[in-house]
């Protein structure tokens, strides 16, 4: 049997679907790797429950590790603890901002519109620098952006549109 | 014996409720897909709808393992015919201009959060664990829909109109998300879900927060629709079902 440490190191290797400079590993979205007597089980958690991509990265992983030469192997989904953008490895945080998408703001996620309203009203809202010119003269486009996790903005200062990977 | 049972189907009919209300307002949010008025809202509606159809999968997923009968997601989604559907009346009531929309979306999901919420504290962890999950993503439904319906309310005259006219129309049928059957009250004394009137501070409150910052008035009436959730419908909901389980229905166990 394969040692579960080389299977964390192919894992690595497979890329997101929708953003593929990161990995699945990256993503955080591997949540444990172990035997099942001789089967390998590789426990995989969705990020948003409606991402199309979730069935592409189960048939990705699969495919990786078959081409491997892994023979008997289970792909299980847990929900608990949900996914969070707390989990990106922060080496993932760098390679999104040189792909031109500005990685999550820890600790921003939606609070409910309360804490949404306070922060319009006083003016304290989320600053997103540019990933492009690093310009803090950002502004948010739309809530959501090309993909359930992120959301669209647009620098003011060199005018590029870009995707924020939103807290979540 | 009799007890336990019943205990059964209420959390299989409790099940439907959740997943059937993200069903067809899931369906109902995707028809503006190509539609809507500038692209970042299509995105945005696209987005949200694909949210609430994810949700679905999770909560008919776990209706159909609850039944026992075999039935899953698809079974329930596609083969169910409309009196079977247990989906709150607001929405399956149509999208109507962008406002009636956003104040359909902004009224339920002043309540889907909330609800999320306190499913989180379930008994039974499956459902805290799918609430969790949802929950995340419905914190920012919310948080985009009352945005809007503050910009639209304190807009124009022609969005103010509008955003006022969308409330009128769909303000009888916000009772129905507080009303208690003999089902709500079996789940809430199991602890398997929160009883629905115990939503309805926190949804008054925020309501009426966030009408006020839109200058919207919610209407006198205390007249309130209800028995969606016991498959009573309107007639929408057929026609719309029509068009959902159409593939399905034309050939059986397609898949490609």
């Amino acid at each position: 049997m394969v040692e579960l440490a080389q299977v964390w190191d192919w894992l690595a290797e497979v890329p997101d679907p929708e953003i593929p400079v990161i990995s699945v590993t990256d993503l955080g979205i591997v949540r444990d790797v172990a035997y099942d007597g001789d089967t390998l089980v590789v426990t995989v958690t969705p990020t948003y429950s409606g991402c199309p991509a979730t069935s592409v990265i189960n048939f990705e992983i699969e495919k990786a590790l078959r081409a491997q030469g892994v023979e008997k192997l289970r792909l299980e989904r847990r929900l608990d603890p949900p996914w969070s953008t707390d989990w990106l490895a922060p080496e993932a945080r760098e390679k999104l901002r040189a792909y031109g998408i500005a990685p999550p703001i820890d600790g921003t996620g939606a609070q409910g519109v309360v804490a949404g309203r306070i922060n319009r009203l006083t003016g304290a809202a989320l600053t997103v620098p540019c990933p492009r010119c690093g310009s803090e003269q950002t502004q948010k486009v739309s809530q959501f952006g090309s993909t359930p996790c992120k959301a669209a903005y647009q620098c003011r200062d060199c005018l590029e549109p870009f995707d924020y990977f939103k807290c979540i | 014996m009799s007890v336990a049972l019943d205990l059964d189907l209420a959390l299989f009919e409790g099940l439907c409720r959740l997943g059937d209300s993200t069903l067809v307002l899931g369906h109902r949010v995707s028809e503006w897909c190509g539609h809507a008025p500038v692209l970042e809202e299509d995105i945005a509606l696209a987005n949200v709808a694909l949210d609430l159809i994810g949700q679905t999968q999770m909560w008919l997923g776990l209706a159909g393992e609850a039944e026992g009968k075999g039935r899953d997601a698809d079974a329930l989604a596609f083969r169910r015919d409309v009196w079977d559907f247990r989906n709150l009346l607001l929405v399956e009531r149509p999208n109507g201009d962008f406002g009636q929309t956003l104040m359909r979306q902004f009224l339920f999901d002043a309540w889907h959060q909330p609800m999320l919420k306190a499913l989180e504290a379930s008994s039974d962890p499956r459902i805290a664990a799918i609430a969790a999950k949802a929950g995340r993503e419905v914190a920012y439904h919310l948080e985009r829909s009352a945005d809007l319906v503050i910009r639209l309310g304190d807009g124009t005259a022609e969005s103010h109109a509008r955003m006022q006219s969308a409330l009128d129309r769909l303000w009888p049928y916000t009772g129905e998300m507080m009303m208690s059957d003999d089902t709500d009250r079996a789940l809430a004394e199991a602890g398997i879900m929160p009883a629905p009137d115990s939503i309805r501070p926190q949804w008054d409150a925020l309501v009426a927060e966030v009408l006020s910052e839109a200058t919207l008035k919610a209407p006198d009436q205390r007249f309130m629709h209800k028995g969606g959730k016991q498959g009573t419908h309107s007639e929408h909901l057929g026609h719309m079902l029509a068009t959902m389980q159409w593939l399905q229905r034309a050939y059986p166990d397609a898949t490609w």
